[in-house]
């Protein structure tokens, strides 16, 4: 038996070491807080519209389809960064992209988007960033999947990248259209 | 040229590295006199070759030398020289130097002062030291060369890190260092005692100022990481409860205790399986806080860039390492034959009940640091564990721990007087109580954690006080004779005395600083001011301005209390050459009772600028007491028990050395 | 030349996002005292999600001084801390908050140091009284203990190497 209470601290750390093993695993992503809202039913979006005089946008509109928001802001210097690949999701993946000004001067935005290119479908202005606090965003830009019935199927962190798209994005794109 | 050769050097000392730790163990076992006698100059060499290694290095940063990556990568030629050189541990692989060279240092300076030890448990623990080397040596050369080249050689560097360019900053990577990897030899001498099968008096002797310098560097890297953080990072905060702050704090807590359980094992010779394991669990954390960092597994502010690789080594190393003397412990130990008697209400048994707390005050912090991985991982979930855990895990077993360190001095060995020590101890009672009672009705807000924090804090600090004077006799005698016994007094007690006291007022400091800190926040223009506490704040003025590498907002704030002059502080926010992040200098006007902190923020766009008060009371004590402390531990370092050793019976040493 | 665009390049960068963003800058206190402090102590509790172990109080990231002005905008509304705590945690996850919720997947958390402060004393009440019954073997030497004291005391000391 005491015997045995010697053996406690090997077993431990053989305990620790296989823990570590198993955490230093390379998919493992660490820095990407996972999203809470993944499974869920995507919170409401009514959001006046960007352009002057432009209808509202609710994800209502959108219902029965797949699609994907992705909040952006004219003061986000990634955003521009990521900007191009916007277009690629619809072009390629034939999802629509709907744009949600984040914490944005509507007038801002705007200029953005003809500076920049209008990916969007359809966009909204989120002035005081609530909705995306409802969406749980960490920052922009961030590009969530919604489902045809209204689920979030997957959160997007930080802009996106060509190797993003690639292994990330379009994996769950194809997942959702099964 | 000079990293080339810098390179090499470091494939000079891995094969020293390699020599020392297989012949002199060999040595040991077969009793061959000169392959054991090859131990003292092959870590003289490894240590002479790993620093020069490490001056290469320091000399490439210091020349600005480019085509050396991690300069590039952390250095900036218009850097200050002190930043420059600091740069050199400012990264992972140069850090990683740092480690080796103190390895080798320390290894260096057993064989150069460890002439009364015996000569196998000298030589296997020189060839342990050794293995530890090679490790790290392996790790560095395969993974992370500090002289790996860039070519063509950048014209500029990237600069480091502003956040690191600070004094404090400076420092506490070496002192941490010394501390994290001095327990190193502790380690080496506990595997070596475990095969040799004996442990006693002596070797606890041979043992306890290793444990008592590292101790000691490591409470001053801790304190100066804290102290830099509270300057640098603008909020007033000191301790965060991040993965490798406690991954730092973890071997502090075990090596205390380790260094209150060897006292057992040298007066009295119990305690001595107890005494191995945590030599080495001590530099067993230090291995797990190195790993914690370098592998990339949790992220935190200390992380440095990860590598899937070097995470894999590393817990090879950590496995290695800690699993042979673990296994060897498991064997061995149990065959150890226990000493001395004692009661449970004896110094003994004091102590052993200190070693209790400290081990499970250790566990709830790697319990709380690991918590969130190992749920990641089975579950998927994340949470955050944060202060409110730890408060009420550590933050609850410390209590009953402080209060035992002022009744411990007071008991006797084998057979210790309670009653008698609490009598004597009445007076602190008084005080603490009193000091409480004042705590709740100056200020009513805060935890209840705070007023108990306060009163075990005064209860420790009048208890070692008391215990002081009734050792030195103090209302005994006319005041010569005093004079004689305070003189008289062994350094190491001086010591003890210095660092618990030490430590209440770092108690007390940190309840005050956590408990009672109050902000405020508002935009301000100039001319506007801002109140808190008693104390206005009025925004005189802001302007740009330049440093040596960098240009400011500066803004002038003087400070009053009552239309009295108090301060005038000048908080910076800093935008530094390359790094495209601004951070900002605090100005911090010290009081004896609290701290005033003022911080610059953003400007509004509208003439008004962002600013941040803070008052924190009692947070000046925390350095302070963590001074005491580390002066405590010089002191017991000093006291010539330690130095000299245990001594060897003049027959059996001729023996030997025939 | 080049030092004097370097600075116009830092000071417009250093204004720029205070141009186009909205509200960054109008973080105003609550006028109520009490609820000023309720505002700060929640924003103590609840984590930066982009920092590394700092509060939304302590630290400057954007996502950070929203969530501080929604807190505030929640209190003045009227919400309990609960239901603040409740809000965040919808949308973050348990991982918004410092202090570890208590529920099913973290009673280990939270038991564990005690469990382990009650195994470890225990472990020393053992230690105790097994030291009690341990004279009565020590007194005995061994076989190989007493060939040993025969020698010691026949041939002079031993040698200890």
């Amino acid at each position: 038996m005491r015997r045995l209470v010697f053996l406690l601290p090997i077993a431990i750390v053989a305990i620790l070491v296989a823990i570590f093993w198993v955490g230093l695993d390379p998919e493992r992503d660490k820095s990407v807080l996972p999203s809470a809202l993944v499974g869920k039913t995507a919170p409401v979006v009514d959001l006046p519209g960007l352009a002057d005089g432009a209808q509202r946008l609710t994800l209502g509109q959108f219902k029965g389809q797949l699609v994907a928001i992705n909040f952006f802001a004219s003061w986000c210097l990634p955003c521009r960064a990521e900007h191009p690949l916007l277009e690629q999701i619809t072009a390629e993946f034939g999802v629509p992209v709907i744009g949600v000004a984040w914490k944005d001067k509507p007038e801002a935005s705007r200029a953005f988007l003809q500076e920049l290119g209008d990916p969007y479908v359809a966009t909204g202005a989120d002035r005081n960033g609530r909705t995306g606090i409802d969406f749980g965003i960490t920052g922009v830009p961030e590009t969530f999947l919604v489902g045809a019935d209204g689920t979030v199927l997957y959160r997007f962190a930080g802009p996106l990248s060509p190797e993003g798209l690639r292994n990330e994005l379009a994996p769950a794109i194809a997942e959702a259209k099964q | 040229m000079i990293p080339e050769l810098g390179h090499y050097a470091l494939v000079l000392a891995l094969v020293m590295a390699l020599a020392q730790a297989s012949l002199p163990m060999v040595g040991a076992a077969r009793g061959i006199r000169p392959w054991m006698q090859l131990a003292k100059p092959a870590a003289l060499a490894q240590f002479a070759f790993v620093a020069f290694a490490f001056l290469a290095l320091m000399q490439a940063f210091a020349s600005s030398d480019f085509s050396v990556a991690i300069v590039t990568q952390h250095s900036h030629s218009e850097q200050p020289l002190i930043y420059r050189l600091s740069a050199t541990w400012g990264n992972h692989e140069g850090s990683l130097l740092l480690w080796v060279l103190i390895l080798t240092i320390f290894g260096a300076l057993v064989a150069l002062f460890g002439e009364n030890l015996p000569p196998r448990l000298k030589a296997r623990t020189l060839s342990i030291q050794a293995m530890i080397s090679v490790g790290f040596l392996l790790f560095m050369l395969l993974t992370s060369n500090p002289f790996a080249r860039l070519n063509p050689a950048p014209v500029e560097g990237d600069e480091l890190n502003p956040l690191l360019q600070d004094p404090g900053l400076a420092m506490h990577p070496p002192m941490l260092y010394l501390g994290y990897v001095g327990f190193s030899i502790v380690f080496s001498f506990a595997v070596a005692a475990l095969i040799d099968g004996k442990v006693d008096a002596a070797w606890a002797r041979w043992v306890r100022p290793w444990c008592l310098l590292s101790w000691t560097t490591l409470t001053g890297g801790i304190v100066l990481g804290s102290w830099w953080a509270y300057n640098e990072l603008g909020w007033g905060g000191w301790w965060f409860w991040d993965p490798v702050e406690n991954a730092s704090f973890m071997p502090w807590l075990i090596g205390t205790a380790l260094l209150h359980s060897a006292l057992v094992v040298e007066k009295r010779d119990a305690l001595k399986s107890w005494t191995l394991l945590l030599s080495i669990l001590t530099f067993g954390f230090s291995l797990l806080g190195t790993f914690l960092v370098r592998s990339g597994i949790i992220t935190s502010v200390h992380s440095f860039a990860t590598d899937p690789t070097r995470g894999v080594f590393i817990l090879a190393l950590l496995a290695i390492a800690i699993g042979v003397p673990l296994a060897l412990y498991a064997l061995r130990a149990p065959t150890l034959r226990g000493g001395g008697l004692f009661a449970p209400l004896s110094r003994e048994g004091a102590l052993v009940m200190n070693n209790l707390l400290l081990a499970v005050m250790t566990a709830s912090v790697l319990f709380g640091t690991l918590y969130p991985l190992m749920l990641e991982l089975t579950t998927g979930n994340t949470i955050s564990v944060g202060g409110p855990f730890y408060m009420a895990t550590f933050g609850i077993f410390a209590l009953p721990l402080l209060i035992l360190m002022a009744i411990g001095p007071f008991m006797g060995w084998k057979r210790g007087d309670v009653r008698g020590a609490l009598q004597r101890l009445i007076a602190a009672g008084i005080c603490a109580l009193g000091a409480a009672i004042i705590a709740v009705w100056i200020r009513s807000d805060g935890p209840l954690l705070a007023p108990l924090g306060i009163l075990v804090g005064v209860w420790l600090l009048v208890g070692t006080v008391i215990e002081f004077m009734e050792r030195i006799r103090l209302f005994e005698g006319n005041p010569a004779r005093i004079w004689n016994r305070a003189r008289h007094m062994p350094r190491a007690a001086y010591g003890m005395s210095l660092a618990h006291f030490g430590l209440a007022v770092a108690v007390i400091g940190m309840t005050g600083a956590a408990a009672w800190k109050t902000e405020n926040l508002t935009v301000l223009q100039p001319g506007q001011t801002l109140t808190l506490q008693g104390y206005d704040f009025k925004l005189e003025s802001v302007q740009g301005i330049r440093g040596e590498n960098y240009l400011a907002d500066q803004a002038h704030f003087v400070v009053s209390r009552d239309g009295d002059f108090v301060a005038d502080l000048y908080p910076e926010r800093r935008q530094y050459l390359v790094q495209p992040m601004p951070t900002t200098e605090a100005a911090i006007r010290s009081m004896p009772l609290a701290d005033l902190y003022a911080v610059i923020g953003e400007p509004d766009g509208k003439g008004g600028w962002i600013v941040r008060v803070y008052h924190e009371p009692l947070v000046g004590w925390i350095w302070f007491g963590a001074l005491i402390m580390v002066a405590g531990g010089l002191t017991s370092l000093s006291d010539r028990r330690y130095r000299v050793g245990a001594p060897v019976r003049a027959g059996a040493a001729q023996a030997a050395k025939a | 030349m080049r030092r004097a665009l370097a600075l116009l390049a830092v000071g417009w960068l250093a204004i720029a996002p205070a141009l186009v963003q909205e509200a960054l800058a109008q973080e105003a206190q609550l006028a109520d005292p009490q609820l000023e402090q309720r505002a700060r102590d929640l924003g103590r509790e609840i984590r930066c999600v982009v920092c590394q172990s700092q509060s939304v109080a302590d630290s400057d990231a954007d996502i950070a001084q929203e969530l501080r002005v929604l807190i505030r905008e929640q209190i003045a509304a009227g919400r309990s801390d609960q239901e603040i705590r409740d809000y965040l945690v919808a949308r973050y996850g348990d991982f918004v908050l410092f202090d570890p919720p208590f529920k099913a997947s973290t009673y280990v958390l939270w038991i564990g140091p005690f469990a382990i402060l009650v195994l470890a004393a225990i472990g020393v009440a053992i230690f105790f009284r097994r030291r009690v019954e341990e004279p009565a073997r020590a007194s005995e030497l061994s076989a190989d203990e007493h060939s040993r004291v025969k020698r010691l005391l026949h041939d002079g000391p031993e040698d200890r190497v």
